[in-house]
C-alpha cells in the first residue's frame, strides 16, 4: 500500500452518542471519492462501529416500518466504504484495537475489519500522507 | 518521525487501561518505534501532579486492585526518553505550583507553542 496515496484516521467514539462518528465517516467517504486510500484505526469505543450484531429497527413514533425507517448502522457504513474503495481502486484498511475489542466483547465484526494494536496505527501514520485523530470528548 | 500528542481531556476512561488511554497509547507508540512526546494542556495539566491517589474504588465486594497511577505513568514516559511538557498558564489557572510536579516535566508558555509544533511532523490533539 506504500505506492498509493492514503490518509490515516483514528476514531475513538462509540456509535450514535455524538456527531463525530458521522463526520468521520463523511470525511473517509470524501477521501475515497477523491481517489485517495483510507486507513482507519478504531480505538476505545470506536471498535463497536464494526460489530455486526447491530440491528436496524422500526420506529413507531415516526410511524415507519423496519424497511421504511432504514435505520443506519455503522457496520453497514464500513461495508459501504470497503465497497467504495474497491470501486475507486484505492486501498481501505480498518483496524480495531484488539484489547479494546476484548474489553467490550465486540469481536463479531465485518470482514473488512481486522484486529490490531497501536503499532498498526503507527505503521498507518508512517505510510500515509497525513493523519487525522478524531478524539472523544 | 516526531509526533506530539496533545492531551486535554483529563481523567476520562482511566479504568479502560488502568491509565489515561492516550498516555497508554503514547507508550505503545514509543514501543513500536515512534518518537512521541506529550504536551499536557487544560485540565490534563493535573496529570503532572505528583501527589495523586486513585485508590478506593469498590463496587459491592469487588475492589479495584490496580487503580490508574497517572503520575507514575508520566514519570515512566519521561524515563523512556519522552519529552513531557505542561502549559504554564493552565497550571497557574489551577493553582498548581512547579514544585508539585513530577520531576523533569517541562513548563511551556502558550506563546512558545507555535515554535514547539514546528518541531514535529505530526501534532495529534486528543
Amino acid at each position: 500500500m506504500n505506492d498509493t496515496r492514503c490518509l490515516a484516521f483514528l476514531l475513538m467514539d462509540a456509535p450514535f452518542e455524538q456527531a463525530r462518528t458521522a463526520t468521520a465517516f463523511r470525511l473517509i467517504d470524501a477521501t475515497l471519492r477523491a481517489g485517495i486510500g483510507a486507513r482507519v484505526f478504531a480505538y476505545e469505543g470506536a471498535v463497536s462501529l464494526s460489530v455486526t450484531r447491530q440491528k436496524p429497527h422500526a420506529n413507531a413514533i415516526h410511524g415507519r416500518t423496519l424497511e421504511e425507517e432504514a435505520h443506519p448502522t455503522p457496520h453497514a457504513w464500513i461495508n459501504a466504504l470497503a465497497d467504495l474503495a474497491r470501486e475507486q481502486g484505492v486501498p481501505f484498511d480498518w483496524v480495531n484495537c484488539g484489547l479494546c475489542v476484548d474489553e467490550r466483547g465486540a469481536d463479531e465484526t465485518v470482514p473488512a475489519a481486522r484486529r490490531g494494536s497501536p503499532a498498526d496505527f503507527w505503521k498507518m501514520a508512517q505510510e500515509s500522507i497525513n493523519t487525522l485523530v478524531i478524539p472523544t470528548r | 518521525m516526531r509526533v506530539l500528542q496533545i492531551i486535554e481531556s483529563a481523567y476520562r476512561a482511566t479504568l479502560e487501561e488502568q491509565d489515561d488511554t492516550v498516555l497508554w497509547f503514547t507508550r505503545a507508540l514509543r514501543a513500536a518505534g515512534a518518537q512521541a512526546d506529550v504536551l499536557l494542556q487544560g485540565s490534563a495539566v493535573s496529570y503532572a501532579v505528583r501527589a495523586q491517589d486513585a485508590r478506593g474504588l469498590r463496587v459491592g465486594a469487588w475492589q479495584q486492585v490496580h487503580p490508574p497511577a497517572i503520575a507514575e505513568e508520566i514519570a515512566a514516559l519521561i524515563g523512556s526518553g519522552a519529552r513531557v511538557a505542561a502549559i504554564k498558564e493552565d497550571l497557574d489557572d489551577r493553582g498548581i505550583a512547579a514544585r508539585q510536579l513530577v520531576a523533569d516535566v517541562e513548563l511551556l508558555g502558550r506563546k512558545s507553542l507555535a515554535g514547539l509544533f514546528g518541531q514535529y511532523a505530526h501534532v495529534w490533539k486528543w
